[in-house]
């Protein structure tokens, strides 16, 4: 059994809200950089342009990538042999995501309540998902959520005779709905299976895949790469504004589902597809 | 076609004005988004002023990063444009000129942009770093109790926009797209 202060959690979460809203992991800013090259647009291009030196500025004059600095959204995986000391799990996650949204100069940009709508000033609550794995270790994850990209997401509970093409139509629907406002290039998330609620969980954490990996399913793998084709084919391009580069990843996770059901959830990323791991 | 214009618009600046044109606005421009519409149109309906004139004026749908110490805004990009819908024809008729956003408008801003001679631009989405270095000043005029929503008003030099709906109602969200399609 290892005990872990609640503290070390607060602090991992503060810092991790920052490093997330001003630096972009490596690969997500190298898949900008590379549709850089390969845009057909005169536009596209300049757009593209601009989000690369975007990533410099926010990073160099520790400015936030973009206004949205998110819903705080948190993988907590915790280890079953770790005791955590000291607080509650949530208070400490919540108290990070305090911390590092009023510390960190970021937008506060959470209401109390979905039709009260009063300001809760500091960012908090977190959406939290917690998982117990074994060991004794805590990974935590922090992927602050815009909501330009969030509002485009959707779910359809499809039925099992509308087969690949009707999965591929629902993924390629939701696109083409959310086209600008989503702020392309976008990272598409998609969850195949499971219950309503699974599925959107899988689609959210496969938001956080490496840009560029694929799944380990060769017919999911092979899914990917012609959904990625088709979406860049529609047009849409950077800003919504025309060209060749409308999405730089579409990430699939699946799970088993029941004999009358094929959900399949469609979470809707814009180019800034942020997040920060650490474990303790 | 580039274009550099000054804020409040003129109207021969906004008849240059062709879906797809690059734009650069210097001058004073407002910024107000969801919270901030929804007063405004709480107060034309009880017959009361807004709290900014809006003639020849633009709205930047837009709610800033807070600023570090000693800088005028933190991160400030667009927001979309489409949640502030339902209050923008009213505010159209009313003698506003532009806006500044991201994303699609219904089919009655596009009339009412037609019909008052009006444009829409949107800047790029999720460049809000670099967006902020192009606002020189900003000051609160009203609801600062709407923190990140509060209406402001900013001196921009050289604010980089993109003509999305011009006062034909062109617009290049559609075209752009059917250019590329492949």
């Amino acid at each position: 059994m290892r005990t872990i202060d609640v503290k070390e959690i607060t602090d991992a979460i503060k810092e991790m809200c920052i490093e997330a809203n001003h630096f972009l992991t490596d690969d997500m800013a190298g898949a900008l950089c590379k549709a850089k090259d390969t845009e057909e647009a005169p536009l596209g291009r300049m757009i593209l342009e601009q989000l690369k030196e975007n990533l410099d500025i926010a990073g160099q004059d520790m400015v936030p990538i973009c206004q949205d600095t998110g819903m705080a959204v948190v993988f907590a995986e915790i280890g079953q042999d770790v005791h955590i000391e000291g607080g509650s799990l949530e208070d400490a996650i919540n108290e990070g995501v305090r911390q590092g949204y009023t510390e960190g100069f970021l937008r506060k940009s959470v209401v109390n309540d979905p039709l009260l709508r009063v300001n809760t000033k500091d960012n908090t609550p977190a959406v939290i998902h917690y998982d117990i794995k074994p060991g004794d270790k805590i990974k935590l994850t922090v992927t602050p959520k815009g909501f330009g990209s969030e509002n485009m997401s959707k779910i359809y509970m499809l039925k099992p005779a509308d087969g690949e093409e009707g999965v591929v139509n629902a993924i390629l629907s939701a696109v083409k709905d959310a086209g600008p406002n989503a702020c392309p290039p976008m990272v598409l998330g998609v969850g195949i299976g499971g219950t309503f609620e699974k599925c959107a969980l899988l689609a959210k954490q496969a938001l956080l895949r490496e840009a560029g990996a694929h799944s380990d399913i060769e017919w999911v793998r092979r899914m990917e790469e012609e959904v990625l084709e088709k979406i860049n084919n529609t047009g849409i391009g950077p800003g919504g504004l025309g060209g060749t580069t409308t999405a730089l990843a579409v990430n699939i996770n699946t799970y088993p589902t029941h004999i009358a059901g094929l959900p399949v959830a469609v979470n809707i990323c814009c180019h800034v597809n942020r997040h920060a791991v650490r474990e303790l | 076609m580039e274009h550099h214009i000054k804020a409040p618009l003129l109207k021969e600046d906004i008849d240059n004005l062709k879906a797809g044109d690059m734009v650069y606005i210097t001058g004073t421009i407002y910024v107000a988004r969801d919270a901030a519409h929804k007063r405004m149109d709480e107060l034309l309906k009880a017959g009361k002023e807004l709290p900014m004139d809006l003639k020849d004026n633009i709205i930047y749908y837009m709610g800033p990063s807070p600023a570090r110490d000693g800088r005028v805004i933190g991160s400030a990009g667009p927001t979309t444009a489409s949640r502030m819908d339902k209050y923008t024809p009213q505010l159209l008729d009313l003698g506003l000129k532009g806006m500044i956003g991201k994303g699609k408008r219904s089919p009655e801003v596009k009339e009412a942009i037609i019909r008052n001679g009006c444009v829409y631009f949107a800047a790029v989405g999720g460049a809000g770093a670099i967006l902020s270095k192009a606002i020189k000043k900003s000051e609160i005029v009203a609801y600062e109790d709407l923190g990140a929503e509060a209406i402001l008003r900013l001196e921009v030099e050289e604010f980089p926009v993109i003509v999305v709906i011009d006062k034909t109602g062109e617009d290049l969200y559609i075209t752009a797209a059917e250019k590329y399609a492949k």
